[in-house]
Protein backbone atom coordinates (compact mmCIF):
# COMPACT_ATOMS: atom_id res chain seq x y z
CA UNK A 1 0.00 0.00 0.00
CA UNK A 2 1.53 3.37 -1.11
CA UNK A 3 1.11 5.81 1.72
CA UNK A 4 1.84 9.31 2.31
CA UNK A 5 5.36 8.87 3.59
CA UNK A 6 6.17 7.31 -0.17
CA UNK A 7 5.05 10.10 -1.35
CA UNK A 8 7.06 12.41 1.21
CA UNK A 9 10.22 10.66 0.86
CA UNK A 10 9.84 10.69 -3.46
CA UNK A 11 9.14 14.61 -2.88
CA UNK A 12 12.14 15.31 -0.60
CA UNK A 13 14.61 13.13 -2.66
CA UNK A 14 13.43 15.08 -6.16
CA UNK A 15 14.26 18.57 -3.95
CA UNK A 16 17.13 17.14 -2.60
CA UNK A 17 18.20 16.44 -6.24
CA UNK A 18 17.10 20.42 -7.31
CA UNK A 19 19.08 21.77 -4.44
CA UNK A 20 22.16 19.39 -5.34
CA UNK A 21 21.44 21.00 -8.76
CA UNK A 22 21.13 24.53 -7.60
CA UNK A 23 24.80 24.19 -5.29
CA UNK A 24 26.35 22.86 -8.57
CA UNK A 25 25.40 24.72 -11.61
CA UNK A 26 27.40 27.63 -12.72
CA UNK A 27 25.67 28.15 -15.64
CA UNK A 28 22.39 30.27 -15.42
CA UNK A 29 20.14 28.16 -17.90
CA UNK A 30 20.79 24.79 -15.79
CA UNK A 31 20.30 26.83 -12.36
CA UNK A 32 16.42 27.36 -13.89
CA UNK A 33 16.07 23.70 -14.42
CA UNK A 34 17.03 22.99 -10.77
CA UNK A 35 14.39 25.30 -9.88
CA UNK A 36 11.90 23.55 -11.91
CA UNK A 37 12.87 20.40 -10.42
CA UNK A 38 12.59 21.90 -6.95
CA UNK A 39 9.08 22.77 -7.75
CA UNK A 40 7.81 19.70 -9.29
CA UNK A 41 8.84 18.13 -5.62
CA UNK A 42 7.01 20.42 -4.03
CA UNK A 43 3.67 20.25 -5.91
CA UNK A 44 3.89 16.53 -5.38
CA UNK A 45 4.49 16.78 -1.36
CA UNK A 46 1.11 19.47 -1.28
CA UNK A 47 -1.04 17.19 -3.73
CA UNK A 48 -0.19 13.86 -1.86
CA UNK A 49 -1.43 15.58 1.73
CA UNK A 50 -4.25 16.99 0.08
CA UNK A 51 -5.56 13.60 -0.11
CA UNK A 52 -4.04 12.68 2.74
CA UNK A 53 -6.55 14.95 4.63
CA UNK A 54 -9.05 14.43 1.90
CA UNK A 55 -8.73 18.34 1.44
CA UNK A 56 -8.81 20.04 -1.61
CA UNK A 57 -6.61 22.80 -0.80
CA UNK A 58 -3.21 20.90 -1.34
CA UNK A 59 -4.54 20.80 -4.95
CA UNK A 60 -5.18 24.63 -4.78
CA UNK A 61 -1.80 25.50 -4.05
CA UNK A 62 -0.07 23.03 -6.32
CA UNK A 63 -1.95 25.39 -9.32
CA UNK A 64 -0.89 28.43 -7.64
CA UNK A 65 2.71 27.03 -7.78
CA UNK A 66 2.61 25.93 -11.10
CA UNK A 67 1.52 29.97 -11.94
CA UNK A 68 4.11 31.75 -10.62
CA UNK A 69 6.85 28.95 -11.97
CA UNK A 70 5.58 29.57 -15.86
CA UNK A 71 5.62 33.42 -14.80
CA UNK A 72 8.82 33.05 -13.52
CA UNK A 73 10.25 30.94 -16.66
CA UNK A 74 8.59 34.00 -18.86
CA UNK A 75 10.60 36.81 -17.48
CA UNK A 76 13.81 34.86 -16.43
CA UNK A 77 13.98 33.56 -19.97
CA UNK A 78 13.74 37.18 -21.15
CA UNK A 79 16.19 38.04 -18.73
CA UNK A 80 18.56 35.53 -19.96
CA UNK A 81 18.50 36.56 -23.21
CA UNK A 82 19.33 40.01 -22.50
CA UNK A 83 22.65 39.00 -20.06
CA UNK A 84 23.69 36.60 -23.06
CA UNK A 85 23.12 39.54 -25.71
CA UNK A 86 25.31 41.63 -23.08
CA UNK A 87 27.92 38.99 -21.63
CA UNK A 88 28.05 36.43 -24.67
CA UNK A 89 27.68 33.87 -22.03
CA UNK A 90 25.62 32.17 -19.46
CA UNK A 91 28.24 31.62 -16.89
CA UNK A 92 28.38 32.90 -13.28
CA UNK A 93 31.85 33.61 -13.24
CA UNK A 94 32.31 35.63 -16.10
CA UNK A 95 28.73 37.57 -15.98
CA UNK A 96 29.63 38.62 -12.29
CA UNK A 97 30.53 42.23 -12.00
CA UNK A 98 30.68 43.09 -8.50
CA UNK A 99 34.12 42.51 -7.04
CA UNK A 100 34.11 41.20 -3.51
CA UNK B 1 -0.88 -3.80 -6.53
CA UNK B 2 -0.85 -1.48 -9.78
CA UNK B 3 -0.79 1.41 -8.19
CA UNK B 4 2.09 0.09 -6.24
CA UNK B 5 3.76 -0.82 -9.74
CA UNK B 6 3.25 2.27 -10.61
CA UNK B 7 4.58 4.30 -7.82
CA UNK B 8 7.45 2.56 -7.79
CA UNK B 9 8.07 2.60 -11.56
CA UNK B 10 7.51 6.40 -11.71
CA UNK B 11 9.72 7.46 -8.97
CA UNK B 12 12.94 5.49 -10.16
CA UNK B 13 12.27 7.01 -14.02
CA UNK B 14 11.63 10.76 -12.04
CA UNK B 15 14.83 10.39 -10.02
CA UNK B 16 16.89 8.79 -12.83
CA UNK B 17 15.78 11.37 -15.33
CA UNK B 18 16.19 14.86 -12.97
CA UNK B 19 19.28 13.12 -11.81
CA UNK B 20 20.55 13.37 -15.60
CA UNK B 21 19.17 17.22 -15.21
CA UNK B 22 21.46 18.02 -12.78
CA UNK B 23 23.93 16.35 -13.84
CA UNK B 24 24.79 16.62 -17.42
CA UNK B 25 26.94 18.41 -18.97
CA UNK B 26 24.87 19.00 -22.12
CA UNK B 27 21.98 21.66 -22.00
CA UNK B 28 20.26 19.82 -25.34
CA UNK B 29 19.97 16.31 -22.78
CA UNK B 30 19.58 18.31 -19.70
CA UNK B 31 16.36 20.02 -21.11
CA UNK B 32 15.05 16.71 -22.40
CA UNK B 33 15.33 14.65 -19.07
CA UNK B 34 13.85 17.35 -17.33
CA UNK B 35 10.75 17.55 -19.99
CA UNK B 36 10.45 13.43 -19.69
CA UNK B 37 10.50 13.82 -15.75
CA UNK B 38 7.74 16.49 -15.84
CA UNK B 39 5.56 14.41 -17.96
CA UNK B 40 6.19 11.22 -15.30
CA UNK B 41 5.25 13.77 -12.41
CA UNK B 42 2.06 14.00 -13.98
CA UNK B 43 1.76 10.31 -13.74
CA UNK B 44 2.00 11.20 -9.60
CA UNK B 45 -1.20 13.22 -9.98
CA UNK B 46 -3.09 10.73 -11.35
CA UNK B 47 -2.02 8.17 -9.14
CA UNK B 48 -3.14 10.90 -6.33
CA UNK B 49 -6.34 11.46 -8.25
CA UNK B 50 -5.81 15.09 -8.78
CA UNK B 51 -6.89 14.14 -12.54
CA UNK B 52 -7.04 18.09 -13.32
CA UNK B 53 -3.40 19.23 -12.30
CA UNK B 54 -2.24 16.34 -13.97
CA UNK B 55 -3.72 17.90 -16.93
CA UNK B 56 -2.71 21.35 -15.87
CA UNK B 57 0.98 20.01 -15.36
CA UNK B 58 1.16 18.24 -18.44
CA UNK B 59 -0.22 21.38 -20.36
CA UNK B 60 1.51 24.13 -18.18
CA UNK B 61 5.06 22.66 -17.97
CA UNK B 62 5.78 20.15 -20.46
CA UNK B 63 3.44 22.25 -23.34
CA UNK B 64 4.43 25.78 -22.66
CA UNK B 65 7.18 26.13 -20.42
CA UNK B 66 9.58 23.47 -22.16
CA UNK B 67 8.26 25.16 -25.37
CA UNK B 68 9.88 28.32 -23.83
CA UNK B 69 13.32 26.84 -23.12
CA UNK B 70 13.50 25.22 -26.17
CA UNK B 71 12.58 28.50 -27.95
CA UNK B 72 15.05 30.38 -25.45
CA UNK B 73 18.07 27.64 -26.65
CA UNK B 74 17.87 29.27 -29.58
CA UNK B 75 19.27 32.04 -28.57
CA UNK B 76 22.05 30.23 -26.24
CA UNK B 77 25.32 28.45 -27.68
CA UNK B 78 23.88 25.14 -26.45
CA UNK B 79 26.04 22.46 -28.94
CA UNK B 80 28.77 23.24 -26.16
CA UNK B 81 29.45 21.48 -23.25
CA UNK B 82 28.99 23.60 -19.62
CA UNK B 83 31.76 23.84 -16.91
CA UNK B 84 30.33 22.39 -13.71
CA UNK B 85 32.68 22.10 -11.40
CA UNK B 86 32.53 22.72 -7.97
CA UNK B 87 35.24 23.06 -5.66
CA UNK B 88 33.68 20.37 -2.81
CA UNK B 89 31.40 18.00 -4.78
CA UNK B 90 31.14 16.06 -1.23
CA UNK B 91 29.88 19.18 0.68
CA UNK B 92 27.42 19.92 -2.04
CA UNK B 93 25.86 16.73 -1.69
CA UNK B 94 26.21 16.23 1.84
CA UNK B 95 23.94 20.01 1.99
CA UNK B 96 21.39 18.34 -0.57
CA UNK B 97 20.94 15.19 1.94
CA UNK B 98 20.28 17.53 4.60
CA UNK B 99 18.04 19.31 2.80
CA UNK B 100 16.12 16.50 1.91
CA UNK B 101 16.21 15.41 5.41
CA UNK B 102 14.75 18.88 6.78
CA UNK B 103 11.65 18.67 3.98
CA UNK B 104 10.82 15.69 5.02
CA UNK B 105 10.49 16.56 8.32
CA UNK B 106 8.71 19.90 7.60
CA UNK B 107 6.27 18.40 6.13
CA UNK B 108 5.41 15.02 8.54
CA UNK B 109 5.31 16.82 11.71
CA UNK B 110 1.88 18.11 11.19
CA UNK B 111 1.32 14.82 9.93
CA UNK B 112 2.44 13.28 13.08
CA UNK B 113 0.47 16.19 14.73
CA UNK B 114 -2.49 15.36 12.79
CA UNK B 115 -4.88 17.56 14.26
CA UNK B 116 -5.49 19.29 10.95
CA UNK B 117 -9.05 19.39 9.67
CA UNK B 118 -10.34 19.32 6.11
CA UNK B 119 -11.63 22.47 5.25
CA UNK B 120 -12.31 22.32 1.65
CA UNK B 121 -12.84 18.09 1.73
CA UNK B 122 -12.98 16.12 -1.23
CA UNK B 123 -16.71 14.56 -2.07
CA UNK B 124 -16.40 11.14 -3.76
CA UNK B 125 -19.56 11.44 -6.33
CA UNK B 126 -18.41 14.58 -7.86
CA UNK B 127 -15.14 14.56 -10.41
CA UNK B 128 -11.94 16.15 -9.33
CA UNK B 129 -12.34 18.70 -12.42
CA UNK B 130 -15.82 19.76 -10.83
CA UNK B 131 -14.52 19.69 -7.29
CA UNK B 132 -11.66 22.14 -8.01
CA UNK B 133 -13.46 24.94 -9.99
CA UNK B 134 -16.25 24.92 -7.33
CA UNK B 135 -13.79 25.72 -4.49
CA UNK B 136 -11.38 27.78 -7.51
CA UNK B 137 -14.22 30.01 -8.00
CA UNK B 138 -15.41 30.44 -4.87
CA UNK B 139 -12.90 30.51 -1.68
CA UNK B 140 -9.71 31.24 -4.06
CA UNK B 141 -10.92 33.67 -6.29
CA UNK B 142 -8.93 36.35 -5.38
CA UNK B 143 -6.07 34.64 -5.61
CA UNK B 144 -6.91 33.42 -9.36
CA UNK B 145 -7.43 36.93 -10.19
CA UNK B 146 -4.41 37.82 -9.25
CA UNK B 147 -2.34 34.78 -10.77
CA UNK B 148 -4.27 36.28 -14.08
CA UNK B 149 -2.64 39.54 -13.58
CA UNK B 150 0.22 37.97 -12.69
CA UNK B 151 0.45 35.93 -15.94
CA UNK B 152 -0.20 38.93 -17.84
CA UNK B 153 2.84 41.14 -16.23
CA UNK B 154 5.02 38.18 -17.22
CA UNK B 155 3.93 38.26 -20.56
CA UNK B 156 4.58 41.64 -21.17
CA UNK B 157 7.80 41.53 -19.59
CA UNK B 158 8.78 38.94 -21.17
CA UNK B 159 8.05 39.87 -24.73
CA UNK B 160 9.93 43.45 -23.81
CA UNK B 161 13.04 42.04 -22.59
CA UNK B 162 13.55 39.23 -25.38
CA UNK B 163 12.49 41.42 -28.08
CA UNK B 164 14.53 44.46 -27.36
CA UNK B 165 17.24 44.72 -30.12
CA UNK B 166 15.62 41.94 -31.86
CA UNK B 167 16.81 42.57 -35.26
CA UNK B 168 20.96 42.53 -34.52
CA UNK B 169 22.51 39.67 -34.67
CA UNK B 170 23.72 37.93 -31.11
CA UNK B 171 26.88 36.16 -33.01
CA UNK B 172 27.81 38.52 -35.83
CA UNK B 173 29.17 41.77 -35.62
CA UNK B 174 26.87 44.14 -37.67
CA UNK B 175 29.48 46.17 -38.41
CA UNK B 176 31.66 43.97 -39.81
CA UNK B 177 29.21 42.75 -41.90
CA UNK B 178 28.46 46.42 -43.14
CA UNK B 179 31.95 47.03 -43.83
CA UNK B 180 32.33 43.79 -45.86
CA UNK B 181 29.31 44.47 -47.96
CA UNK B 182 31.00 47.65 -48.27
CA UNK B 183 34.65 46.54 -49.31
CA UNK B 184 32.91 44.00 -51.85
CA UNK B 185 31.11 47.10 -53.63
CA UNK B 186 33.89 48.94 -54.11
Amino acid sequence: MIGVSHYLILSGILFSIGFIGVLRRKNLLMLFFATEVMLNAVNIAFTAIGKYYNDLGGQMFAFFVIAVAASEVAVGLGLLIVLFKKHGSLDLDTIAEMKG
Amino acid sequence: MYEQIAFYLFATLTVILFFITVMSKNVLYAMTSLAAGMVLISGFFFLLGADFLGVVQLIVYVGAVMALYAFAMMFFDATKDIKATHEKPLLVFFLGGMMALVFVVIFSAPVIGANIEAHYPIMEDVGNAQMVGMILFTKYLVPFELAAVMLLVAMIAGIILAGKKMDHSLTTNIEDVKEELLKGKK
